[in-house]
């Protein structure tokens, strides 16, 4: 695996429009000024390494983890899993998988959030886990509820997981969201709606995989990530044009 | 028909949304006890070589007004420019940091070494600075920018060089304040819009 090398420029086309009047706090949290391009240089192609001595042995279970093992948080069991790879389909091993959701009734445990389903005492809403070996990685969690939000008249999220990546590099930082097939909501949804390509939309919905469910136990989705690639070439050691 | 690249296109970001304090830094949240510490708590340990500073501001929206979910992380090379992984880097300083905006008053703190310049591909040397990234709610794509800091020699920059209008060089500068103090206020939209990075 190349560790080395300068990281593949962001195709923005491929990424939500950072100003979208559906999405009304957009408006004034997105720059009027373009953002200043230029090639990574080692700030961006280093970043933080996690080692296995940070997950606990439940962290990737949000079934039990915020219980610790005493009791089960309500909800649709589900198994939800896939690949983190690079734009160059490398796998990306490794690399700490963060996730977080509201709950079955589509309640965060969160200070801020005052929606009246009710908390659920034996669900926290996060979990962790590191990539093995060839990018792969799984939770066992509940399906999050859908849940109403301040944006437009009557504005509802579909179900979704957070999920946050680092990769190997600074530069490769990413929060996505994975939303469930089928879910009638993703249509409606503007957070949803402010990536503008369809296929990149698709690509954050992730499908039923009964293959790797569990008889009687879960159900399983599949949600596979891309990260941010490196450069593959001999011709990096010269000053640009020489 | 020409040839297939297998080339992928990076997964779309999403917002973090206003609770993106439950996944990365739990115990600020209000869970504490899922995980021992919240990550990256501090980007230095006790012996960490340099001079230890603490940069203080706040981040604001396109009407002036404090934004006060937002989520910072900051990663920075050592006291000497070494970035941690790297041969001789300090073992002290992790480089990695998280912080968010505190939810009354929309400050925040980071308590770090000020970090040395670093050489980029083509032998330049970078002015010392501290790479950053934030995310809340209403910010689709993680927003990358940098601290520099306004009593280093920030000439021969190649970053800010690319800066075309000279004034905005300065939303990017740490002002000292006090010994060891700086203030740096981030401004994501209008007057004074501080230069984000598309890098």
């Amino acid at each position: 695996m190349t560790e080395t090398g300068r990281l593949i420029p962001r195709r923005r086309d491929a990424h939500p429009v950072p100003y979208d009047p559906d999405y009304k706090t957009t408006m004034t949290r997105s720059p009027n000024l373009p953002l200043l391009s230029m090639e990574s240089t080692p700030s961006e192609e280093t970043g933080p390494r996690f080692g296995h001595g940070l997950i606990g042995a439940l962290d990737n279970n949000l079934i039990v983890n915020f219980s610790k093992g005493a009791a089960p948080a309500i909800g649709e069991r589900i198994r939800v899993h896939g690949r983190v790879v690079d734009e160059n389909a490398r796998p990306v091993p490794h690399t700490l998988v963060e996730v977080w959701q509201a709950n079955a009734g589509g309640r965060y445990r969160h200070v801020r959030d005052t929606y009246f389903a009710p908390l659920d005492p034996n669900f926290g809403g996060c979990g962790r886990t590191l990539t093995d070996e060839n990018g792969y990685y799984e939770f066992l969690t509940i399906r999050p509820g859908a849940y109403p939000w301040p944006n437009r008249g009557n504005d509802w999220r579909p179900m979704h997981i957070h999920f946050s990546l680092f990769g190997h590099s600074f530069g490769q930082r990413l929060i996505t969201q994975a939303y469930f097939e089928g879910d009638p909501l993703i249509a409606r949804c503007p957070i949803a709606a402010t990536v503008k390509d369809r296929g990149q939309l698709d690509q954050l919905v992730a499908p039923l995989d009964m293959a790797a469910s569990r008889p009687m136990d879960y159900l399983a989705y599949r949600f596979d990530i891309v990260l941010r690639g490196r450069r593959q070439t001999m011709f990096e050691n010269k000053p640009e044009g020489m | 028909m020409v040839q297939k690249l297998g080339v992928l296109t990076e997964t779309a970001s999403q917002t973090g949304g206003p609770y993106v304090h439950i996944g990365c830094i739990p115990s600020f949240a209000g869970l504490p006890g899922v995980y021992p510490e919240d990550l990256g708590l501090s980007p230095i340990t006790d012996g960490a070589k340099g001079e230890v500073i603490t940069i203080t501001g706040s981040i604001h929206d396109g009407t002036g007004w404090a934004m006060r979910d937002a989520m910072f992380e900051s990663w920075q090379a050592d006291g000497a420019g070494r970035y941690p992984g790297q041969p001789g880097a300090d073992p002290a300083v992790s480089g990695f940091c998280r912080f968010a905006a505190d939810k009354d008053s929309g400050a925040f703190t980071l308590r770090t070494i000020k970090p040395g310049a670093v050489r980029g591909h083509d032998g330049r040397m970078m002015a010392p600075h501290i790479s950053i990234w934030i995310v809340a709610r209403g910010i689709n794509i993680g927003l990358h920018t940098r601290i520099y800091f306004a009593d280093e020699d920030n000439s021969a920059d190649p970053l800010l060089a690319r800066i075309e209008q000279r004034p905005r060089v300065e939303t990017l500068m740490a002002r000292p304040v006090g010994p060891g103090a700086y203030r740096f206020d981030i401004r994501l939209q209008g007057p004074g819009e501080t230069v984000f990075l598309d890098i």
